[in-house]
């Protein structure tokens, strides 16, 4: 079995075994309503932190919309992923005033760090690295978001630290 | 009302700045009984660069303090909230003070700003209270009819601030007019373009103006129906405007017979783009808002005819709605008072790069760039000389300093070769390369092309790699030629607007600054030390006092000598990163 196909394997198997209970009262309050495949799928990853694959199935089921169609939704949108994301997604802001205040030498202290580059997730599941193209905090240039935390004027040793401190915290909780 | 209040300014932007744990302080001094006073929230009023603030409000008037941090606060708390001394020094805005600061709001006049940082957004009643939700009253107690309000809107001159600058009025009569009963609104909250962030502040720090303006939108049109299309970048702006949407019902502001107006109904919902920057078009955002992939349709039919499930339907921006009010409220000779012949009232800027106070400022149309950067702004930061100033994201472009005259408006800009855009206004100094700007821009614009037509998709494509080739030092004179060629087949092969402006920030850097492109091919040099590729680093044995620091920095260990002498590069290991040039102490390593 080459590499590709036991990690295919893998994930096939995490996605059967995620609960799709969860997103019942989702299909159940927004399935009817018109439009709603996009809000259907931002609320199903927000539950998995991805979009499993037989969540796919059960949105296409219950909507009647088929399942190439949401596949096409969910590839053309930078906020889906079809792989389960870290605990926290720490993304970096890669916006024109962030790029004039040097937000690459952020990254590649992040990358450094985490030991993943952009849109990897670290072995312990704990971070997903996303680089993003602005988050709109641009007077605070250059700024890293990691959940709905926004964290600004960083240097590349400041963003190292934040990573650490969550390291720490996520340590002391085991 | 308590006599003593204080405010924590809880926009992104402060937030960011560590202005949550400064109102847990506040919090936990209010438990203890040693002093009371009323603790409130605001949003952003523009001066990010000071942020975290903190505003006293006494029996003398306001002072605003910036940058404040724990100890700051601490001391604050001791003198001004305790003992009533104000701290002068560290006041950036007050009644009673006179600060160096003022000049940030000196030529700003603020109409679609004029509740940021002011209110509470979070609270219906602060904006009432400031006449919101007037001009809505203005229209039911005057039984205006749709038409006037249309009328009302054209003869202010007011023009779209998305970018486009299309006439609001006439947007709206288009839509009043189209056939059908079944008619749609929907705000365009799709911030995209890097470096701009006026949208977001607006609606996290003043969510019911923009509500108002679009439930009197809804009014002149016909819609029953409204989205606002915000990205889900910005969870704090969805999360204000969610809750402000359900107090605005509350209010029997949103729902049926409106404001006591008979048989008006209108509802509003929130729809969270997906992070897509093509769907800042208005087809593609429809495109989205109906659950679909985002991608552009040809025009006509406009949707003013066929937008939303083919209705006629009518799009505006955030800061377009947020003028309406006040245009109503005041009427349209004020607001058409303001600005120039073609280009009526004010424009929300978001400052930032390499300026001394990066934030938010509205000006009156018809400033000149120069005085919204060296007044609200400040200047350029750190004593560095004004290069350039990129106006308008990937669709925009950078203008040379010695443009700093040409006044804001719609024409002037556009003849730049820039546009008025939706309001990023990026600063740069001589450390920033033009050539690796255009090359950033084309990065934007190639990972957003949505990819239905080929121009955009593999034109952007090829314009990307010239540029990665020139700024590695790869470039050649034809270079120039090639891009200016694709980026006319671009511009005429593109169906949407994300890619007939793609070439903008080529265009315009080849236009004014073809100097560097040119010494980035001919001389393999980057004049502002920004390409890594085409850096030397030598050290001079002069001035090295062989400290050794560098060597042991070195992550390639390309440095070598001995210790107490000197040491050299070896530029074969030498990948550029720069630490020993920013950490030699005796500034003995050169760059070239």
């Amino acid at each position: 079995m080459t590499p590709e196909s036991q990690e295919t394997n893998k994930r096939k198997e995490a996605d059967d075994s995620v609960d799709l209970s969860l997103i019942k009262s989702l299909l159940d309050s927004e399935g009817d309503t018109r439009g709603s495949l996009i809000s259907l799928l931002q609320g199903t990853q927000s539950i998995y932190s991805y979009l499993p694959a037989n969540a796919l199935r059960l949105i296409a089921e219950r909507t009647g919309i088929s399942l190439s169609t949401i596949y096409s939704v969910a590839t053309f949108y930078s906020q889906f992923r079809l792989e389960p994301a870290g605990k926290y997604t720490v993304r970096v802001c890669h916006g024109t005033a962030c790029h004039v205040q040097n937000a690459n030498a952020v990254t590649i202290a992040l990358c450094d760090t985490l030991g993943v580059t952009d849109g990897g997730t670290t072995e312990d599941r704990l971070f997903t690295l996303e680089v993003v193209a602005c988050l709109g905090c641009c007077s605070l240039a250059p700024v890293i978001m990691i959940g709905d935390m926004t964290y600004g004027n960083l240097t590349p040793n400041e963003a190292v630290r934040v990573i650490k401190s969550i390291r720490r915290r996520e340590g002391a909780l085991k | 009302m308590k006599a003593l209040r204080v405010t924590v300014g809880m926009g992104s932007c402060g937030l960011a700045a560590g202005a949550g744990r400064l109102y847990e302080m506040l919090e936990s001094l209010l438990l203890d009984d040693k002093v009371q006073f009323e603790l409130s929230v605001t949003s952003c009023v523009g001066m990010c660069y000071a942020e975290p603030l903190v505003e006293v409000t006494d029996k003398n008037g306001s002072a605003l303090y910036g940058s404040v941090d724990e100890t700051r606060l601490n001391q604050i708390i001791e003198s001004h909230i305790i003992k009533g001394i104000p701290l002068d020094d560290w006041v950036v805005r007050s009644d009673y003070l006179k600060s160096y600061e003022d000049s940030f709001f000196g030529g700003q006049k603020r109409i679609a700003l004029r509740n940021c940082g002011l209110i509470n957004p979070g609270n219906i009643n602060d904006y009432i209270e400031r006449k919101g939700y007037e001009a809505l009253k203005h229209i039911a107690s005057k039984r205006l009819k749709p038409e006037e309000v249309i009328e009302t809107v054209i003869a202010s001159g007011l023009r779209g601030r998305g970018g486009g600058g299309f006439p609001t009025g006439k947007k709206w009569d288009f839509t009043r007019r189209a056939p059908g009963n079944e008619k749609y609104l929907i705000c365009n909250a799709d911030e995209g373009d890097p470096g701009a962030f006026m949208d977001r502040s607006l609606i996290e720090g003043d969510p019911h103006s923009v509500i108002e303006g679009m439930i009197i939108a809804a009014y002149a049109i016909g819609a029953s129906e409204g989205f606002v299309y915000c990205r889900a970048e910005y969870p704090l702006a969805i999360r204000r405007l969610k809750h402000a949407i359900s107090q605005a019902t509350e209010h029997g502001l949103l729902g049926e017979n409106i404001a006591g107006i008979g048989g008006f109904s209108f509802s509003l919902a929130v729809r969270e783009g997906a992070g897509a920057f093509v769907c800042g078009e208005e087809t593609a955002l429809i495109a989205s808002v109906e659950g679909r992939r985002g991608m552009p349709n040809r025009k006509p039919p406009f949707p003013s005819d066929a937008g939303l499930w083919s209705k006629p339907t009518c799009i505006n921006n955030v800061e377009t709605f947020a003028n309406i009010p006040w245009i109503i409220a005041n009427g349209a000779r004020a607001f058409s008072a303001i600005g120039t012949s073609g280009s009526k009232g004010t424009k929300v800027f978001a400052l930032t790069g390499k300026i001394r106070r990066g934030g938010l400022a509205e000006v009156p149309m018809g400033i000149t760039i120069n005085e919204i950067i060296n007044g609200p702004g400040g200047g350029l930061a750190d004593n560095h000389l004004f290069k350039a100033v990129q106006l308008g994201g990937p669709s925009g472009g950078c203008l040379p300093a010695s443009l700093g005259n040409t006044p804001i408006d719609y024409e002037s800009l556009s003849s730049t070769g820039a546009i008025m855009g939706s309001g990023g206004m990026v600063v740069m100094d001589e450390t920033t390369c033009m050539v690796d700007m255009a090359r950033f821009f084309l990065n934007f614009t190639c990972q957003e092309s949505c990819g239905k037509c080929t121009f955009c998709r593999i034109g952007t494509k090829r314009m990307l790699e010239i540029l990665e080739r020139i700024c590695g030092g790869d470039g050649c004179e034809e270079d120039l030629t090639l891009l200016e060629e694709l980026s006319e087949q671009i511009r005429r092969g593109s169906l949407c607007g994300l890619g007939q402006t793609a070439p903008n920030p080529v265009l315009t850097t080849l236009r004014y600054f073809r100097d560097e492109y040119i010494a980035h091919i001919r001389d393999k040099k980057c004049p502002a030390h920004t390409c890594t590729r085409l850096l030397t680093y030598t050290i001079d044995s002069e001035k090295c006092t062989g400290c050794s620091l560098c060597a042991g920095l070195c992550p390639s260990s390309a440095i070598t000598g001995e210790i107490r002498s000197f040491y050299t590069i070896d530029s074969t290991l030498c990948v550029r990163c720069g630490v020993c040039y920013d950490k030699c102490p005796f500034k003995a390593i050169e760059r070239e």
